[in-house]
Protein backbone atom coordinates (compact mmCIF):
# COMPACT_ATOMS: atom_id res chain seq x y z
CA UNK A 1 0.00 0.00 0.00
CA UNK A 2 2.37 2.18 1.13
CA UNK A 3 4.61 1.52 -1.98
CA UNK A 4 2.02 2.10 -4.50
CA UNK A 5 1.43 5.88 -2.86
CA UNK A 6 5.45 6.37 -2.82
CA UNK A 7 4.81 4.98 -6.40
CA UNK A 8 2.29 7.88 -7.13
CA UNK A 9 3.77 10.79 -9.17
CA UNK A 10 2.55 13.51 -6.50
CA UNK A 11 3.63 16.28 -8.66
CA UNK A 12 1.24 15.14 -11.57
CA UNK A 13 -1.51 15.61 -9.02
CA UNK A 14 -0.60 18.79 -7.84
CA UNK A 15 -0.15 20.20 -11.38
CA UNK A 16 -3.46 18.47 -12.59
CA UNK A 17 -5.23 20.11 -9.25
CA UNK A 18 -3.39 24.18 -9.72
CA UNK A 19 -4.61 23.18 -13.38
CA UNK A 20 -8.15 22.42 -12.32
CA UNK A 21 -8.28 25.44 -9.67
CA UNK A 22 -7.08 27.82 -12.26
CA UNK A 23 -9.39 27.37 -15.04
CA UNK A 24 -12.31 27.08 -12.88
CA UNK A 25 -11.75 29.97 -11.10
CA UNK A 26 -11.20 31.97 -14.85
CA UNK A 27 -14.02 30.84 -16.06
CA UNK A 28 -15.78 31.79 -13.04
CA UNK A 29 -14.25 35.62 -13.18
CA UNK A 30 -14.50 35.48 -17.22
CA UNK A 31 -18.64 34.76 -16.69
CA UNK A 32 -18.70 37.35 -14.16
CA UNK A 33 -17.28 39.81 -16.48
CA UNK A 34 -19.53 38.48 -19.23
CA UNK A 35 -22.52 40.08 -17.93
CA UNK A 36 -20.26 43.34 -17.17
CA UNK A 37 -19.55 43.11 -21.20
CA UNK A 38 -23.36 42.41 -21.87
CA UNK A 39 -24.33 45.39 -20.74
CA UNK A 40 -21.83 47.51 -22.22
CA UNK A 41 -22.28 45.72 -25.92
CA UNK A 42 -26.15 46.10 -25.50
CA UNK A 43 -25.54 49.66 -24.18
CA UNK A 44 -23.46 50.25 -27.40
CA UNK A 45 -25.69 48.82 -29.77
CA UNK A 46 -28.12 50.92 -28.64
CA UNK A 47 -26.34 54.03 -28.03
CA UNK A 48 -25.99 53.81 -25.00
CA UNK A 49 -23.39 54.30 -22.54
CA UNK A 50 -24.09 51.25 -19.88
CA UNK A 51 -22.66 50.68 -16.52
CA UNK A 52 -19.73 53.63 -15.97
CA UNK A 53 -20.48 54.30 -12.83
CA UNK A 54 -19.48 51.16 -10.26
CA UNK A 55 -15.26 52.02 -10.62
CA UNK A 56 -13.29 52.82 -13.41
CA UNK A 57 -15.84 52.40 -16.54
CA UNK A 58 -17.85 50.81 -14.47
CA UNK A 59 -15.68 48.04 -13.51
CA UNK A 60 -16.80 47.23 -9.89
CA UNK A 61 -20.11 46.69 -11.38
CA UNK A 62 -20.42 42.32 -11.58
CA UNK A 63 -19.29 42.82 -7.92
CA UNK A 64 -22.05 44.94 -7.21
CA UNK A 65 -24.52 43.00 -8.92
CA UNK A 66 -23.41 39.61 -7.14
CA UNK A 67 -23.63 41.68 -3.77
CA UNK A 68 -27.20 42.27 -4.65
CA UNK A 69 -27.95 38.68 -4.97
CA UNK A 70 -26.47 37.55 -1.79
CA UNK A 71 -28.14 40.44 0.02
CA UNK A 72 -31.52 39.57 -1.56
CA UNK A 73 -33.85 37.18 0.89
CA UNK A 74 -34.04 33.32 -0.14
CA UNK A 75 -36.98 32.15 -0.57
CA UNK A 76 -37.53 28.63 -0.55
CA UNK A 77 -41.20 27.89 -1.19
CA UNK A 78 -43.07 26.23 1.05
CA UNK A 79 -44.74 23.00 -0.86
CA UNK A 80 -41.19 22.52 -2.91
CA UNK A 81 -39.15 19.84 -2.79
CA UNK A 82 -36.18 21.47 -1.01
CA UNK A 83 -33.47 18.73 -1.62
CA UNK A 84 -34.02 19.16 -5.48
CA UNK A 85 -35.09 22.64 -4.87
CA UNK A 86 -30.90 23.18 -4.01
CA UNK A 87 -30.12 20.38 -6.03
CA UNK A 88 -31.21 22.17 -9.63
CA UNK A 89 -28.69 25.28 -9.77
CA UNK A 90 -25.82 23.34 -8.23
CA UNK A 91 -26.16 21.00 -11.35
CA UNK A 92 -26.08 23.67 -13.41
CA UNK A 93 -23.30 25.54 -12.13
CA UNK A 94 -21.84 22.09 -12.21
CA UNK A 95 -22.27 21.37 -15.54
CA UNK A 96 -21.09 24.11 -17.02
CA UNK A 97 -18.33 23.72 -15.15
CA UNK A 98 -17.24 20.65 -15.86
CA UNK A 99 -17.29 20.84 -19.64
CA UNK A 100 -14.02 23.40 -19.62
CA UNK A 101 -12.05 19.91 -18.72
CA UNK A 102 -11.12 18.89 -22.13
CA UNK A 103 -9.98 22.02 -23.88
CA UNK A 104 -7.02 22.54 -24.53
CA UNK A 105 -5.97 26.42 -22.92
CA UNK A 106 -2.14 26.34 -24.57
CA UNK A 107 0.14 24.14 -25.48
CA UNK A 108 2.42 23.11 -22.51
CA UNK A 109 4.23 24.67 -19.70
CA UNK A 110 8.02 24.16 -19.19
CA UNK A 111 9.71 23.95 -15.54
CA UNK A 112 12.57 22.74 -13.97
CA UNK A 113 11.51 21.14 -10.55
CA UNK A 114 14.63 19.27 -8.12
CA UNK A 115 16.52 19.02 -10.94
CA UNK A 116 13.96 17.19 -13.17
CA UNK A 117 12.63 18.69 -16.13
CA UNK A 118 8.46 19.05 -16.27
CA UNK A 119 6.42 19.77 -19.04
CA UNK A 120 2.73 20.57 -17.57
CA UNK A 121 -0.16 20.10 -20.82
CA UNK A 122 -2.41 23.11 -20.46
CA UNK A 123 -5.32 20.49 -20.72
CA UNK A 124 -6.54 19.04 -17.93
CA UNK A 125 -7.73 15.67 -19.30
CA UNK A 126 -6.53 14.65 -22.84
CA UNK A 127 -9.20 11.88 -22.81
CA UNK A 128 -9.58 10.25 -26.06
CA UNK A 129 -13.68 10.45 -26.09
CA UNK A 130 -13.27 14.59 -25.40
CA UNK A 131 -16.00 15.44 -27.81
CA UNK A 132 -18.24 12.61 -26.42
CA UNK A 133 -17.39 14.00 -22.77
CA UNK A 134 -18.45 17.90 -24.12
CA UNK A 135 -21.79 15.86 -25.26
CA UNK A 136 -22.51 13.54 -22.16
CA UNK A 137 -21.63 16.99 -20.07
CA UNK A 138 -23.78 19.01 -22.14
CA UNK A 139 -26.99 17.17 -21.96
CA UNK A 140 -27.12 16.48 -18.30
CA UNK A 141 -27.26 20.09 -18.02
CA UNK A 142 -31.16 19.44 -19.38
CA UNK A 143 -31.37 17.70 -15.68
CA UNK A 144 -30.34 21.17 -14.12
CA UNK A 145 -33.41 22.77 -15.92
CA UNK A 146 -35.43 19.82 -15.60
CA UNK A 147 -35.20 19.32 -11.44
CA UNK A 148 -35.04 22.97 -11.02
CA UNK A 149 -38.94 23.37 -12.71
CA UNK A 150 -40.37 20.32 -10.83
CA UNK A 151 -38.87 20.72 -7.33
CA UNK A 152 -40.83 24.34 -7.96
CA UNK A 153 -44.36 22.94 -7.55
CA UNK A 154 -45.15 25.34 -9.77
CA UNK A 155 -47.22 24.39 -12.96
CA UNK A 156 -45.52 27.58 -14.84
CA UNK A 157 -41.83 26.57 -13.51
CA UNK A 158 -42.74 23.28 -14.90
CA UNK A 159 -44.03 24.06 -18.38
CA UNK A 160 -41.06 26.52 -18.36
CA UNK A 161 -38.76 23.15 -17.64
CA UNK A 162 -40.64 21.40 -20.09
CA UNK A 163 -39.94 23.81 -22.51
CA UNK A 164 -36.08 24.45 -21.98
CA UNK A 165 -35.82 20.92 -21.90
CA UNK A 166 -36.99 20.00 -25.16
CA UNK A 167 -35.38 23.17 -26.82
CA UNK A 168 -32.17 21.60 -25.71
CA UNK A 169 -32.45 18.36 -26.62
CA UNK A 170 -33.83 19.00 -30.54
CA UNK A 171 -30.89 21.15 -30.94
CA UNK A 172 -28.24 18.83 -29.38
CA UNK A 173 -29.60 16.25 -32.36
CA UNK A 174 -28.61 18.94 -35.53
CA UNK A 175 -25.30 19.83 -33.16
CA UNK A 176 -24.34 16.05 -32.98
CA UNK A 177 -24.51 15.87 -36.78
CA UNK A 178 -22.70 18.67 -37.48
CA UNK A 179 -20.01 17.15 -35.70
CA UNK A 180 -20.02 13.77 -37.03
CA UNK A 181 -19.06 15.44 -40.01
CA UNK A 182 -16.25 17.17 -38.55
CA UNK A 183 -15.06 13.71 -36.73
CA UNK A 184 -15.37 12.03 -40.21
CA UNK A 185 -12.76 14.58 -41.76
CA UNK A 186 -10.47 14.81 -38.50
CA UNK A 187 -10.42 10.68 -37.58
CA UNK A 188 -10.67 11.66 -33.70
CA UNK A 189 -12.89 12.57 -30.96
CA UNK A 190 -9.77 13.76 -28.65
CA UNK A 191 -9.49 17.58 -28.73
CA UNK A 192 -5.63 17.63 -29.01
CA UNK A 193 -5.49 15.57 -32.13
CA UNK A 194 -8.12 17.90 -33.35
CA UNK A 195 -6.58 20.96 -32.30
CA UNK A 196 -3.15 19.55 -33.80
CA UNK A 197 -4.17 18.97 -37.20
CA UNK A 198 -5.30 22.62 -37.36
CA UNK A 199 -2.21 23.45 -35.80
CA UNK A 200 -0.20 23.21 -38.99
CA UNK A 201 -2.69 23.48 -41.61
CA UNK A 202 -5.78 25.01 -42.58
CA UNK A 203 -8.94 25.76 -39.54
CA UNK A 204 -11.29 23.18 -39.85
CA UNK A 205 -14.18 26.47 -40.49
CA UNK A 206 -12.88 26.16 -44.06
CA UNK A 207 -13.60 22.54 -44.70
CA UNK A 208 -16.75 22.52 -42.57
CA UNK A 209 -18.62 26.21 -42.90
CA UNK A 210 -21.56 24.43 -43.24
CA UNK A 211 -20.84 22.43 -40.15
CA UNK A 212 -19.92 25.00 -38.40
CA UNK A 213 -22.56 27.43 -38.66
CA UNK A 214 -25.02 24.88 -37.64
CA UNK A 215 -22.74 24.48 -34.30
CA UNK A 216 -23.01 27.57 -33.98
CA UNK A 217 -27.06 27.86 -33.96
CA UNK A 218 -27.07 25.01 -31.69
CA UNK A 219 -24.67 26.58 -29.05
CA UNK A 220 -27.17 29.67 -29.27
CA UNK A 221 -30.14 27.21 -28.87
CA UNK A 222 -28.04 25.03 -26.10
CA UNK A 223 -26.74 28.11 -24.45
CA UNK A 224 -30.57 29.23 -23.79
CA UNK A 225 -29.73 32.72 -25.64
CA UNK A 226 -31.46 34.78 -27.97
CA UNK A 227 -33.08 34.40 -30.32
CA UNK A 228 -33.78 30.78 -28.36
CA UNK A 229 -34.31 32.20 -25.07
CA UNK A 230 -37.76 30.56 -24.67
CA UNK A 231 -36.92 28.98 -21.37
CA UNK A 232 -36.75 32.09 -19.59
CA UNK A 233 -39.18 34.32 -21.66
CA UNK A 234 -39.59 36.67 -18.78
CA UNK A 235 -42.09 39.35 -21.18
CA UNK A 236 -44.16 36.90 -22.87
CA UNK A 237 -44.13 33.39 -21.08
CA UNK A 238 -44.24 34.38 -17.35
CA UNK A 239 -40.29 33.64 -16.70
CA UNK A 240 -38.72 30.31 -17.14
CA UNK A 241 -38.46 27.51 -14.86
CA UNK A 242 -36.03 29.95 -12.15
CA UNK A 243 -39.51 31.53 -12.02
CA UNK A 244 -39.80 30.91 -7.90
CA UNK A 245 -36.04 31.00 -7.41
CA UNK A 246 -34.36 34.46 -5.79
CA UNK A 247 -31.32 35.67 -4.56
CA UNK A 248 -28.29 33.72 -5.40
CA UNK A 249 -29.92 30.33 -6.60
CA UNK A 250 -31.60 32.52 -9.45
CA UNK A 251 -28.06 33.83 -9.41
CA UNK A 252 -26.11 31.13 -10.31
CA UNK A 253 -29.08 30.07 -13.19
CA UNK A 254 -27.98 32.91 -14.46
CA UNK A 255 -24.28 32.67 -13.94
CA UNK A 256 -24.18 28.78 -15.88
CA UNK A 257 -25.71 30.27 -18.88
CA UNK A 258 -22.57 33.19 -19.15
CA UNK A 259 -20.67 30.55 -18.09
CA UNK A 260 -21.71 27.81 -20.51
CA UNK A 261 -21.69 30.78 -23.23
CA UNK A 262 -17.73 30.72 -22.13
CA UNK A 263 -17.00 27.12 -22.65
CA UNK A 264 -19.41 26.66 -26.17
CA UNK A 265 -17.08 29.43 -27.04
CA UNK A 266 -14.13 27.78 -26.22
CA UNK A 267 -15.82 24.72 -27.84
CA UNK A 268 -16.18 26.03 -30.94
CA UNK A 269 -12.81 27.96 -31.48
CA UNK A 270 -11.17 24.59 -30.35
CA UNK A 271 -12.88 22.53 -32.97
CA UNK A 272 -13.71 24.88 -35.88
CA UNK A 273 -11.34 28.15 -35.33
CA UNK A 274 -7.87 26.23 -34.84
CA UNK A 275 -7.96 26.52 -31.06
CA UNK A 276 -4.83 28.38 -29.47
CA UNK A 277 -2.98 28.21 -32.75
CA UNK A 278 -1.80 31.64 -33.69
CA UNK A 279 -2.92 32.68 -37.18
CA UNK A 280 -0.44 33.35 -39.61
CA UNK A 281 2.15 32.11 -37.44
CA UNK A 282 4.37 29.17 -37.75
CA UNK A 283 3.88 27.68 -33.88
CA UNK A 284 6.27 25.51 -34.16
CA UNK A 285 9.09 27.70 -35.54
CA UNK A 286 8.16 30.05 -33.19
CA UNK A 287 8.68 28.18 -29.75
CA UNK A 288 12.23 27.61 -31.15
CA UNK A 289 12.87 31.05 -30.12
CA UNK A 290 10.93 32.26 -27.52
CA UNK A 291 10.49 28.94 -24.92
CA UNK A 292 7.24 26.88 -23.81
CA UNK A 293 6.70 29.34 -21.53
CA UNK A 294 5.95 32.13 -23.35
CA UNK A 295 4.53 30.48 -25.97
CA UNK A 296 2.16 29.26 -23.78
CA UNK A 297 1.24 32.29 -22.61
CA UNK A 298 0.97 33.76 -26.40
CA UNK A 299 -1.42 30.71 -27.28
CA UNK A 300 -3.18 31.62 -24.16
CA UNK A 301 -4.07 34.81 -25.12
CA UNK A 302 -4.57 34.20 -28.57
CA UNK A 303 -7.42 31.46 -27.37
CA UNK A 304 -9.22 34.15 -25.17
CA UNK A 305 -8.95 36.62 -28.00
CA UNK A 306 -10.91 34.60 -30.13
CA UNK A 307 -13.25 32.95 -27.71
CA UNK A 308 -14.09 36.46 -26.74
CA UNK A 309 -14.99 37.13 -29.93
CA UNK A 310 -17.19 34.09 -30.12
CA UNK A 311 -18.91 36.04 -26.71
CA UNK A 312 -19.38 39.26 -28.77
CA UNK A 313 -20.79 37.45 -31.06
CA UNK A 314 -23.61 35.82 -28.76
CA UNK A 315 -24.51 39.17 -27.20
CA UNK A 316 -24.44 41.07 -30.46
CA UNK A 317 -26.84 37.96 -31.69
CA UNK A 318 -29.02 38.80 -28.50
CA UNK A 319 -29.58 42.25 -29.25
CA UNK A 320 -30.20 41.83 -32.83
CA UNK A 321 -32.67 39.39 -33.00
CA UNK A 322 -36.53 38.97 -31.22
CA UNK A 323 -37.29 35.67 -29.85
CA UNK A 324 -38.40 32.69 -31.80
CA UNK A 325 -41.85 31.98 -30.95
CA UNK A 326 -41.76 28.13 -29.83
CA UNK A 327 -43.57 26.21 -33.39
CA UNK A 328 -40.65 28.56 -34.93
CA UNK A 329 -38.04 27.44 -33.02
CA UNK A 330 -39.02 23.70 -33.53
CA UNK A 331 -39.16 24.33 -36.65
CA UNK A 332 -35.95 25.57 -37.45
CA UNK A 333 -34.54 22.53 -35.26
CA UNK A 334 -36.45 19.36 -36.93
CA UNK A 335 -37.02 20.63 -39.96
CA UNK A 336 -34.39 23.14 -40.95
CA UNK A 337 -31.08 22.46 -39.21
CA UNK A 338 -31.66 18.51 -39.02
CA UNK A 339 -31.90 18.10 -42.67
CA UNK A 340 -29.09 20.52 -43.19
CA UNK A 341 -26.87 18.45 -40.98
CA UNK A 342 -27.63 15.23 -42.54
CA UNK A 343 -26.95 16.72 -46.00
CA UNK A 344 -23.39 18.29 -44.79
CA UNK A 345 -22.76 14.69 -43.36
CA UNK A 346 -23.16 12.96 -46.95
CA UNK A 347 -21.35 15.11 -48.62
CA UNK A 348 -18.48 15.24 -46.22
CA UNK A 349 -18.91 11.29 -46.23
CA UNK A 350 -18.26 11.67 -50.12
CA UNK A 351 -15.97 13.78 -50.47
CA UNK A 352 -13.73 11.83 -47.45
CA UNK A 353 -14.41 8.61 -49.60
CA UNK A 354 -13.13 9.88 -52.82
CA UNK A 355 -10.26 11.68 -51.89
CA UNK A 356 -9.07 8.35 -49.87
CA UNK A 357 -9.40 6.83 -53.27
CA UNK B 1 -61.44 46.91 -54.28
CA UNK B 2 -61.04 50.84 -54.05
CA UNK B 3 -58.13 51.63 -51.33
CA UNK B 4 -58.45 54.95 -49.36
CA UNK B 5 -54.91 56.36 -49.77
CA UNK B 6 -52.50 56.22 -52.58
CA UNK B 7 -50.27 54.48 -50.31
CA UNK B 8 -52.15 51.15 -49.81
CA UNK B 9 -50.25 48.58 -50.38
CA UNK B 10 -50.72 45.24 -51.30
CA UNK B 11 -49.79 42.43 -48.36
CA UNK B 12 -47.46 39.17 -49.75
CA UNK B 13 -49.25 35.91 -47.91
CA UNK B 14 -47.48 33.69 -50.21
CA UNK B 15 -45.45 30.96 -47.87
CA UNK B 16 -41.52 31.38 -46.83
CA UNK B 17 -39.56 29.04 -49.33
CA UNK B 18 -37.28 26.83 -47.22
CA UNK B 19 -34.40 29.11 -47.48
CA UNK B 20 -36.10 31.77 -46.65
CA UNK B 21 -37.07 29.43 -43.34
CA UNK B 22 -33.56 29.72 -42.19
CA UNK B 23 -34.06 33.70 -41.97
CA UNK B 24 -30.24 33.95 -42.69
CA UNK B 25 -30.75 36.31 -44.68
CA UNK B 26 -32.85 38.61 -42.73
CA UNK B 27 -30.97 37.90 -39.85
CA UNK B 28 -27.51 39.09 -41.63
CA UNK B 29 -29.40 42.53 -42.62
CA UNK B 30 -30.04 42.87 -38.80
CA UNK B 31 -26.82 42.76 -37.42
CA UNK B 32 -25.39 44.77 -39.96
CA UNK B 33 -27.74 47.80 -38.68
CA UNK B 34 -26.96 47.08 -35.38
CA UNK B 35 -23.43 46.96 -36.24
CA UNK B 36 -23.17 50.03 -37.80
CA UNK B 37 -25.18 51.28 -34.44
CA UNK B 38 -21.55 50.74 -32.64
CA UNK B 39 -19.70 53.51 -34.13
CA UNK B 40 -22.49 56.02 -33.91
CA UNK B 41 -22.49 59.03 -31.38
CA UNK B 42 -23.98 58.13 -28.23
CA UNK B 43 -26.87 60.52 -27.42
CA UNK B 44 -26.90 59.81 -23.82
CA UNK B 45 -24.84 62.68 -21.55
CA UNK B 46 -23.34 61.72 -18.52
CA UNK B 47 -25.62 63.91 -16.14
CA UNK B 48 -24.18 65.09 -13.05
CA UNK B 49 -20.44 65.48 -14.76
CA UNK B 50 -21.65 67.11 -18.09
CA UNK B 51 -24.84 68.97 -18.33
CA UNK B 52 -27.08 70.33 -20.97
CA UNK B 53 -27.03 73.76 -21.74
CA UNK B 54 -30.80 75.45 -21.06
CA UNK B 55 -32.51 76.97 -23.73
CA UNK B 56 -32.28 81.41 -22.57
CA UNK B 57 -35.99 81.21 -21.13
CA UNK B 58 -35.49 78.31 -18.76
CA UNK B 59 -36.78 78.18 -14.89
CA UNK B 60 -35.34 76.52 -12.26
CA UNK B 61 -35.57 77.44 -8.43
CA UNK B 62 -36.21 80.51 -7.19
CA UNK B 63 -33.19 82.72 -6.22
CA UNK B 64 -33.42 85.93 -4.17
CA UNK B 65 -31.15 88.56 -5.32
CA UNK B 66 -28.85 91.00 -3.81
CA UNK B 67 -27.33 94.46 -5.35
CA UNK B 68 -23.64 95.22 -6.23
CA UNK B 69 -22.70 95.77 -2.15
CA UNK B 70 -24.57 92.82 -1.35
CA UNK B 71 -27.40 93.73 0.26
CA UNK B 72 -30.79 91.99 -0.30
CA UNK B 73 -33.04 93.84 -2.76
CA UNK B 74 -36.19 92.00 -1.10
CA UNK B 75 -38.36 94.54 0.38
CA UNK B 76 -41.38 92.24 1.39
CA UNK B 77 -43.88 94.04 -0.64
CA UNK B 78 -45.60 90.89 -1.01
CA UNK B 79 -45.94 91.49 -5.11
CA UNK B 80 -44.51 88.25 -5.85
CA UNK B 81 -46.82 86.31 -2.83
CA UNK B 82 -49.85 87.80 -4.68
CA UNK B 83 -49.18 86.78 -8.44
CA UNK B 84 -48.30 83.37 -7.72
CA UNK B 85 -50.82 80.70 -9.06
CA UNK B 86 -49.88 77.90 -6.89
CA UNK B 87 -49.87 80.16 -3.91
CA UNK B 88 -46.15 78.88 -3.05
CA UNK B 89 -44.70 82.19 -1.50
CA UNK B 90 -45.08 83.55 2.17
CA UNK B 91 -43.38 86.48 3.66
CA UNK B 92 -42.61 88.19 6.61
CA UNK B 93 -41.61 91.72 6.20
CA UNK B 94 -38.86 93.68 9.16
CA UNK B 95 -38.02 97.27 9.50
CA UNK B 96 -34.53 97.97 9.33
CA UNK B 97 -32.71 98.82 12.22
CA UNK B 98 -29.77 101.33 11.92
CA UNK B 99 -26.11 99.66 11.61
CA UNK B 100 -28.28 97.61 9.00
CA UNK B 101 -27.58 99.08 6.49
CA UNK B 102 -25.00 96.42 4.97
CA UNK B 103 -27.68 94.25 4.74
CA UNK B 104 -30.10 95.57 3.41
CA UNK B 105 -30.81 98.01 0.56
CA UNK B 106 -34.04 99.77 1.61
CA UNK B 107 -36.12 100.15 4.93
CA UNK B 108 -37.66 97.38 4.76
CA UNK B 109 -36.57 93.63 4.17
CA UNK B 110 -38.10 90.25 4.33
CA UNK B 111 -37.89 88.59 7.68
CA UNK B 112 -38.98 85.77 6.77
CA UNK B 113 -39.05 84.58 3.02
CA UNK B 114 -40.39 80.91 1.69
CA UNK B 115 -41.32 79.29 -1.39
CA UNK B 116 -42.97 75.86 -1.42
CA UNK B 117 -40.76 74.01 -4.50
CA UNK B 118 -43.59 71.55 -3.91
CA UNK B 119 -46.64 74.04 -4.93
CA UNK B 120 -44.39 76.07 -7.18
CA UNK B 121 -45.05 75.49 -10.83
CA UNK B 122 -41.65 77.30 -12.00
CA UNK B 123 -44.46 79.95 -14.23
CA UNK B 124 -41.71 82.49 -13.38
CA UNK B 125 -44.95 85.10 -12.44
CA UNK B 126 -43.24 86.38 -9.07
CA UNK B 127 -40.13 87.37 -11.22
CA UNK B 128 -42.63 89.47 -13.27
CA UNK B 129 -44.39 90.73 -10.55
CA UNK B 130 -41.01 91.34 -8.37
CA UNK B 131 -40.39 95.81 -9.02
CA UNK B 132 -37.08 95.21 -6.87
CA UNK B 133 -35.53 92.96 -8.88
CA UNK B 134 -35.10 90.28 -6.04
CA UNK B 135 -36.43 87.19 -6.97
CA UNK B 136 -35.34 85.29 -10.16
CA UNK B 137 -35.79 81.86 -11.44
CA UNK B 138 -32.05 80.58 -11.65
CA UNK B 139 -30.96 77.44 -13.62
CA UNK B 140 -30.56 75.44 -10.50
CA UNK B 141 -32.93 72.09 -11.05
CA UNK B 142 -34.00 68.80 -9.88
CA UNK B 143 -34.22 69.34 -6.06
CA UNK B 144 -34.54 66.59 -3.82
CA UNK B 145 -35.24 65.30 0.02
CA UNK B 146 -35.93 62.88 2.20
CA UNK B 147 -38.73 64.54 3.63
CA UNK B 148 -42.01 66.82 2.20
CA UNK B 149 -40.85 69.51 4.96
CA UNK B 150 -37.48 69.90 2.94
CA UNK B 151 -39.11 70.84 0.34
CA UNK B 152 -39.84 74.66 2.18
CA UNK B 153 -37.01 76.57 1.08
CA UNK B 154 -36.21 79.43 3.42
CA UNK B 155 -33.91 82.42 2.90
CA UNK B 156 -31.09 79.99 3.70
CA UNK B 157 -31.61 78.35 0.58
CA UNK B 158 -32.89 80.79 -1.60
CA UNK B 159 -30.65 83.58 -1.34
CA UNK B 160 -27.91 84.19 -3.43
CA UNK B 161 -24.44 83.70 -2.36
CA UNK B 162 -22.40 87.38 -1.55
CA UNK B 163 -21.30 88.98 -4.82
CA UNK B 164 -18.28 90.31 -2.70
CA UNK B 165 -16.63 87.53 -0.60
CA UNK B 166 -17.99 84.67 -3.23
CA UNK B 167 -17.78 86.47 -6.79
CA UNK B 168 -18.33 83.01 -8.54
CA UNK B 169 -20.90 81.61 -6.74
CA UNK B 170 -22.38 84.36 -7.18
CA UNK B 171 -22.05 84.06 -10.75
CA UNK B 172 -22.85 80.69 -10.86
CA UNK B 173 -26.49 81.03 -8.77
CA UNK B 174 -27.17 84.21 -11.26
CA UNK B 175 -27.37 82.41 -14.01
CA UNK B 176 -28.13 84.05 -18.08
CA UNK B 177 -31.44 85.04 -16.88
CA UNK B 178 -30.94 87.68 -14.47
CA UNK B 179 -28.00 89.05 -16.57
CA UNK B 180 -30.11 89.21 -19.19
CA UNK B 181 -33.00 91.57 -17.47
CA UNK B 182 -30.26 93.72 -15.69
CA UNK B 183 -28.53 94.13 -18.95
CA UNK B 184 -31.92 96.30 -20.33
Amino acid sequence: MHLVLLAMDWGFIVEKMILIISIVSLSLIIAMYETYMERKVAAIIQDRRGPNRAGPFGLFQPLADGLKLFMKEEIIPNTSNKMLFVLGPCLAMLTAMMTSAVIPWGDRIHFTLFGQDRYVSLQIADINIGILYIFGVVSMGVYGIMIGGWASNNKFSLLAAMRGASQVISYELPMGLSLIALLMMTGSLKMSVIMGQQLDGWYNVLYQPLGFFIFLVCAFAECNRTPFDLPEAENELNFGYHQEYSSMKLGFYLFAEYINMFISSAVMVTLFWGGYDIPFVSDTELVKNIGYNWMALLQGGVMFLKVLIFIFVFMWVRWTIPRFRYDQLMNLGWKGLIPLGLVNMVITAAVVLWLKK
Amino acid sequence: MQSLTSRAKQVERKPMTWVEKLYMWNIAKGMWITFKHIFKKKATISYPEQKRAFSPVFRGLQILNRDEEGRENCTACGLCAVACPAEAITMEGAERKPGEEHLYREEKYAAKYEINMLRCIFCGLCEEACPKDAVYLSETFAPSNYQRKGFIYGKEDLLIPHPITNPEEYKKALGNRANKSQQQ
